[in-house]
């Protein structure tokens, strides 16, 4: 029968804190760069200029189409090769992390964008409204509210995918549990308080995402 | 109607030319004419398909035309926003030239009275206590001040089509045009937005209107077009067209009212 024992790893809890701390930071940071050019991809796709919308739809498709693992791995180890310089660990991480929640993120504006009925725009250019202006004061405004659910799923998503910044030993959340497993000899505790982390911080966050999803459903 | 007009001679204010327009291989407008002087209320009226809509649709270049032209106050409109040379633009055209549609599009994440100041205020740039004041007084026109603050999804549709039309009579526009206005409501509900463009075309506001009230055109139009097939097939006075239609289809065609 084995025996639990959390003693050593709550002597380790500093480096627990500190690895969620920097989960967080990449989450965060990724998200908002993310967030930026996703939107620019967006509106890249959304555009009648066809090259422009091609190469966004090439990009997207190249992020969507292959595992983030893999493109981490590439972006760290191979593109250096080429670039002819050396990424850090934190910034090909960061990168990575980026462009891949851009591709997810534009399709879920696009998605929201067009799910918007036609004849809103419509009255939007019929009072006279710019292209632009049509955006942002009609479409983007309801767009937005039927985006949200989907948006929070793809950040909870985020979250999840640092762990796999591990690998090119950023210090995060995973990363800090393996040294610490390594310094124990305790997986089963090492690991386990890890899930536990994990869930603790998204348990809440999808929560709200359901409680979000009921108000966007039940209109205003 | 016998709306006269307080300015001398009456004027073009919005006219189309030889407007042709297909969608994908299916020609749906054949060279159509129309011209629309100050203060006239044209009804269009013809079967499903005649391609009235996307004719009334060009009007305001929601629906750009394959070939021909629009002109507005005799300029001719580009395929721009903005205008280029002597081509006025597509948002000048529009300021002028206010549009309702079959489906209200009522803008549902804005109050009755943010839809209504919303064209003043974000394309007219008129200060907000302004704006409030102008929309006040046509909310209060098509009788829904009391429903300021309701949201769209509060109000039936015949409020909603009323707020639509207090949206583009806020633009302080030149002509309106009216797309099936009523083909969407319910039929007792069709009486109080019918009340709204009477006194409309009462005040000697500039009307185009698709309808299939053949009556109600009848009865507050100055001219009465049949469209058959993308073309005008007959046009001329209310009377004249309804009461004593010579062209065969027409007959056929207000039959199916009249039984």
């Amino acid at each position: 029968m084995y025996t639990w024992s959390f003693a050593p790893i709550l002597q380790a809890s500093d480096l627990f804190l500190w690895g969620a701390w920097i989960t967080v930071v990449y989450t965060v940071g990724s998200i908002a760069i993310g967030l930026v050019l996703g939107l620019l991809l967006c509106f890249a796709r959304l555009s009648r200029i066809g090259p422009l919308s091609w190469l966004a739809q090439g990009f997207q498709e190249l992020f969507r189409c292959t595992p983030l693992l893999v493109q981490l791995l590439w972006i760290y180890y191979a593109l250096p090769l080429l670039l002819g310089f050396d990424l850090a660990n934190w910034a090909a991480a960061l990168i990575t992390l980026s462009l891949y929640a851009a591709a997810f993120y534009a399709e879920v504006f696009r998605g929201g964008i067009v799910s918007i009925d036609k004849g809103q725009s419509e009255a939007g250019a019929a009072i006279g409204m710019s292209g632009w202006q049509v955006m942002r004061r009609i479409v983007l405004p309801q767009a937005i509210r039927r985006m949200m659910p989907a948006f929070i799923n793809q950040s909870v998503t985020q979250f999840k995918n640092t762990s796999l910044i591990s690998v090119i030993s950023v210090a995060e959340l995973t990363y800090m549990a393996s040294i610490v497993n390594g310094q124990t000899y305790r997986p089963l505790e090492s690991y386990t308080v890890l899930a536990v982390l994990y869930f603790v911080i998204l348990f809440p966050i999808t929560k709200f995402a359901d409680i979000v999803e009921s108000r966007t459903r039940g209109g205003h | 109607m016998t709306t006269v007009p307080t300015s001398g001679a009456r004027e073009t204010v919005l006219e189309a030319r030889g407007i042709t327009k297909s969608f994908g291989s299916l020609p749906v407008l054949h060279g159509i004419d129309l011209s629309l002087t100050s203060g006239e209320v044209v009804a269009i009226i013809g079967p499903s398909g005649s391609g009235k809509s996307t004719f009334i649709r060009c009007m305001n270049m929601l629906e750009v035309p394959d070939s021909g032209e629009i002109l507005f106050r005799g300029r001719r409109v580009g395929s721009k926003f903005r205008g280029a040379g002597e081509l006025l633009g597509l948002g000048e055209l529009r300021r002028h030239v206010g549009m309702v549609f079959q489906h209200f599009n009522l803008f549902p994440h804005m109050s009755v009275l943010e839809n209504v100041i919303e064209g003043p205020v974000t394309v007219q740039r008129k200060p907000r206590g302004e704006a409030v004041d102008i929309a006040m007084d046509y909310i209060a026109k098509v009788g829904l001040a009391e429903k300021r603050n309701a949201r769209p999804d509060q109000l039936s549709g015949g409020q909603k089509q009323r707020v639509a039309i207090a949206r583009a009579l806020a633009m302080q526009p030149d002509a309106l045009l009216l797309d099936e206005i009523t083909s969407a409501l319910d039929p007792e509900l069709v009486g109080e937005v019918l009340g709204v463009v009477r006194s409309l075309a009462e005040q000697g506001m500039t009307m185009v209107l698709v309808t299939h009230e053949i009556s109600f055109a009848a009865d507050v139009s100055d001219r009465v077009v049949f469209m058959e097939g993308g073309r005008i097939a007959e046009q001329g006075s209310p009377d004249r067209v309804l009461h004593n239609p010579d062209n065969e289809r027409l007959k056929t065609f207000l039959a199916r009212f009249h039984a």
